[in-house]
């Protein structure tokens, strides 16, 4: 199976890890992502303002790019699957924004969100399945208590991003358990890691990564793993005294063998 | 302004019964000093001067948390966004300069929390 990439600013750049090891993981569970030939950064925040019209055009060019080729649009990056997932259901539900962006990209076809967007996480558990990832496993992590960091993107509004449910998701705890590792449940999975305030108050974001941490720490864990390249440099680089943390497709190319492979 | 307000950002404040359930649900709460719920009533009664001069507006870290819980379906956030915008579309208005981002970068520093603060803090 192909299908259509979106990797984003972030993952060409400081989020290398979340881009290389997920696409070798791709290959070792036997789907492939083809990075779109054109594409733009997705801007990083999903538009609110109705009335923001320019800043939702690299979504949709990238949207129907993927459209074009028949293929369904997946993103590893929580940010720009927020973004394009949301620009996506704008084109779908808002009749001024389609028209308004149909106008502004002078389309001949007119594009009212047809193209199904996935996170790679949403491939792993909807077209792939859990247990059959178990199987591919060679490598499991056993023993290593890991705890899910979901932060806001993936999950919320949930009415729109469809993802898991938002205040008790379960997604990542599942492919912890696929990994052969044991999930660990915190309360502060899902609370705001400071994100781009960051450059604002480095304060602030230390404020809440020590919240985060503490908690996690708190409940047995002894890593966290991420699919957020800003949630990692905030957890990172802002904690007091943190816990280690990685992206998820650090830890699925580990298991799968696929780390020793390259190295 | 009440009326540009609500219109880009397609929020009926009047919509708000005042459970409070928003700013309890904040983590920027304290970085506020007029917290979620206020921020929709001060909407909703034509405040708008008095919200765009306070520093609580680029707190909000759109986070989605208020959108979610808010069992009126209110989205205080798109009212701060839009408060923001109204701000930083003004000449001049901008939080974020060019030139000072050399100094907020670290080695790690990855590009989406600049390209995300050039989205949220100048037009």
């Amino acid at each position: 199976m192909t299908y259509s990439y979106f990797p984003g600013c972030t993952l060409k750049t400081k989020g290398k890890d979340l881009d290389i090891w997920g696409r070798a993981s791709a290959e070792a569970l036997g789907f492939h992502l083809q990075e779109l030939d054109q594409w733009q950064c997705c801007g990083a925040v999903y538009p609110m303002a109705k009335d923001e019209i320019a800043t939702r055009l690299s979504s949709v060019r990238a949207l129907m790019a993927a459209g074009e080729a028949g293929q369904e649009l997946v993103t590893l990056c929580s940010a720009c699957h927020h973004v394009i997932k949301r620009v996506n259901r704008d084109m779908q539900t808002d009749e001024t924004i389609r028209d308004r962006v149909s106008r502004y990209l002078g389309l001949q076809t007119p594009y009212a969100g047809e193209t199904t967007v996935l996170h790679y996480l949403e491939v792993l558990r909807d077209r792939i399945g859990f247990d059959n990832l178990k199987q591919k496993v060679v490598n499991p992590l056993t023993g290593r208590k890991i705890g899910a960091y979901y932060g806001c993107m993936l999950l919320r509004p949930a009415s729109e991003m469809g993802f898991d449910n938002p205040e008790n998701p379960t997604i990542l705890e599942d492919f912890i358990r696929a990994i052969g590792a044991e999930p660990v449940v915190y309360a502060r999975r899902n609370e705001c890691c400071g994100g781009y305030c960051t450059i604002k108050s480095k304060d602030y974001a230390r404020k809440q990564v020590d919240a985060i941490m503490e908690n996690a720490r708190a409940c047995g864990a002894q890593e966290l793993i991420t699919a957020c390249p800003l949630c990692l440099y905030n957890l990172t680089e802002n904690a007091t005294d943190g816990l280690p943390v990685a992206y998820f497709t650090q830890l699925l190319a580990e298991a799968l063998g696929v780390k020793e492979e390259q190295k | 302004m009440m009326d540009t307000i609500k219109r880009i950002s397609g929020v009926n404040p009047r919509k708000c019964m005042k459970c409070g359930k928003c700013t309890a649900s904040c983590p920027a709460f304290d970085e506020m000093e007029f917290h979620p719920h206020q921020f929709v009533d001060m909407v909703e009664n034509g405040r708008i001067d008095q919200l765009m001069q306070s520093r609580g507006i680029d707190f909000c870290l759109s986070c989605f948390a208020c959108v979610e819980r808010c069992p009126r379906n209110v989205e205080p956030a798109k009212l701060i966004e839009a408060v923001r915008l109204a701000v930083v579309r003004q000449q001049g208005g901008d939080h974020l300069r060019p030139e000072a981002i050399p100094h907020l970068l670290d080695e790690n520093l990855p590009q989406q929390a600049i390209t995300a603060a050039f989205r949220k803090y100048r037009k």
